[in-house]
């Protein structure tokens, strides 16, 4: 489903990612870990067709509306609530049954009870429970996620080790995470940045 | 239909932030009346009726570039302008989203304008009006694309005028020469023409301006 070769990004003078080789089949699990600025973000970033290598080619086989993508901003309206925004995106990606799939994933997510409060009022652990309510809304068969555990607490650590059990081998996943342990046995590839 | 819900969600989206957060509406009202309030007083009496028409131009473009420069601030900061983006909605349907929000503001800034004009300057002509409704197309169209191009840049605020000021430039001949004109239709024709074609234009290019 993704296939890079001799993939490279640089940012300005910098060069982030130098010359990349893998592969993820369709139900593959990637794991991505490096130290801070190694470019695990910006290796999703490209995956999800946010950012050009700069070299090399890359070829993701995911249209837009497959893909779930969790950045390090949760990628919501402040000034809306948590409903709101998943009502916005759920439009936007023609979710069928979309109330009862907002319903269905902030209760999941713990968010269910907050659902009528702005986003400007949570705390970095809620916004980054609605950042997964929104990625994993549209049901999309590859899940671009970066640090997904950043902020969340034990309960809603706990509630991403499942959601992310039950994907793998389903979906394709690209993780990128300081916490390998917590997903390290679903993994079928892994790549290392320095 | 999908784009038009796609264009509904979004243009919605804009007005319920703008009335959570009231960051832009009452600015640009503010700015623009304050501007005819000091026109008012700089000018000395006995100007002509193209001067005055002029300021009211004046005024116009800068409240609108007062909205324009906060029309991404909500998506630049939690970069939903990249959910957005990844979202399967075509993406010129983002800039027509923004740019029907924009229109609004820009159009409710005037209906207060337009009544303070009258009152400080001169009785508000039809051609003034058609003219004015004409412009704000065109502000907004161009306006909201330049927008986005600034809004990925680390000196928005300035760039954003450089961009704006030249490309408007028609729409301040077409607004004064429809108002002042003998022959206003002229004018209004000609307004008409620069919104379709900076229309299409703003439309069409959106995708390479928010895409690398």
């Amino acid at each position: 489903m993704i296939r890079a070769a001799g993939l490279s990004r640089d940012f300005g003078p910098k060069r982030v990612l130098r010359g990349l080789d893998f592969e993820v089949p369709r139900g593959g699990f990637l794991l991505v870990t490096g130290p801070n600025g190694s470019g695990k973000s910006t290796l999703l970033a490209l995956c999800a067709g946010l950012l050009a290598p700069t070299a090399g080619e890359l070829e993701v086989a995911a249209e837009r509306r497959e893909v779930g993508y969790v950045a390090h901003e949760p990628l919501v309206y402040r000034e809306l609530t948590a409903l709101e925004n998943l009502d916005l995106y759920g439009r936007l990606y023609r979710v069928g049954e979309r109330r009862e799939r907002i319903g269905m994933l902030l209760e999941r997510f713990g968010l269910w009870d907050a659902r009528h409060e702005r986003v400007s009022s949570f705390s970095r652990g809620m916004a980054q429970r609605l950042a997964l309510c929104r990625a994993f809304l549209h049901d999309p068969r590859l899940l671009l996620l970066d640090e997904p555990y950043a902020a969340l607490d034990d309960a809603g650590g706990r509630v991403l080790d499942e959601e992310i059990a039950a994907l793998a081998r389903e979906r394709t996943l690209v993780v990128a995470t300081h916490e390998p342990a917590r997903v390290e046995r679903l993994a079928t590839a892994k790549l290392a940045l320095a | 239909m999908t784009y038009f819900s796609d264009v509904a969600a979004l243009a919605r989206k804009d007005l319920l932030l703008e009335l959570r957060s009231r960051d832009t509406l009452p600015a640009m009202l503010l700015f623009v009346v304050s501007t005819l309030v000091v026109f008012h007083f700089a000018l000395p009496t006995g100007t002509s009726a193209t001067a005055e028409v002029g300021l009211l131009w004046v005024a116009i473009l800068f409240t609108a570039l007062l909205g324009l420069v906060r029309a991404f601030v909500a998506e630049r900061e939690q970069r939903v302008l990249d959910g957005l983006v990844l979202s399967p909605c075509d993406r010129s349907a983002i800039w027509l989203g923004k740019g029907i929000a924009v229109l609004a503001f820009l159009a409710a800034a005037e209906l207060v304008a337009l009544p303070a004009y009258a009152l400080f300057f001169a009785p508000v002509s039809w051609e003034l009006v058609a003219a004015v409704a004409l412009a704000d197309v065109g502000l907004a169209a161009v306006g909201t694309l330049l927008a986005a191009m600034a809004a990925a840049g680390r000196a928005r605020e300035l760039l954003l005028p450089l961009l704006f000021l030249p490309l408007v430039i028609p729409v301040v001949v077409g607004g004064i020469g429809a108002s002042v004109s003998d022959d206003p239709g002229r004018y209004l024709a000609f307004l008409g023409l620069y919104d379709a074609v900076f229309a299409i234009l703003s439309w069409a290019s959106f995708e390479y301006v928010v895409t690398e």
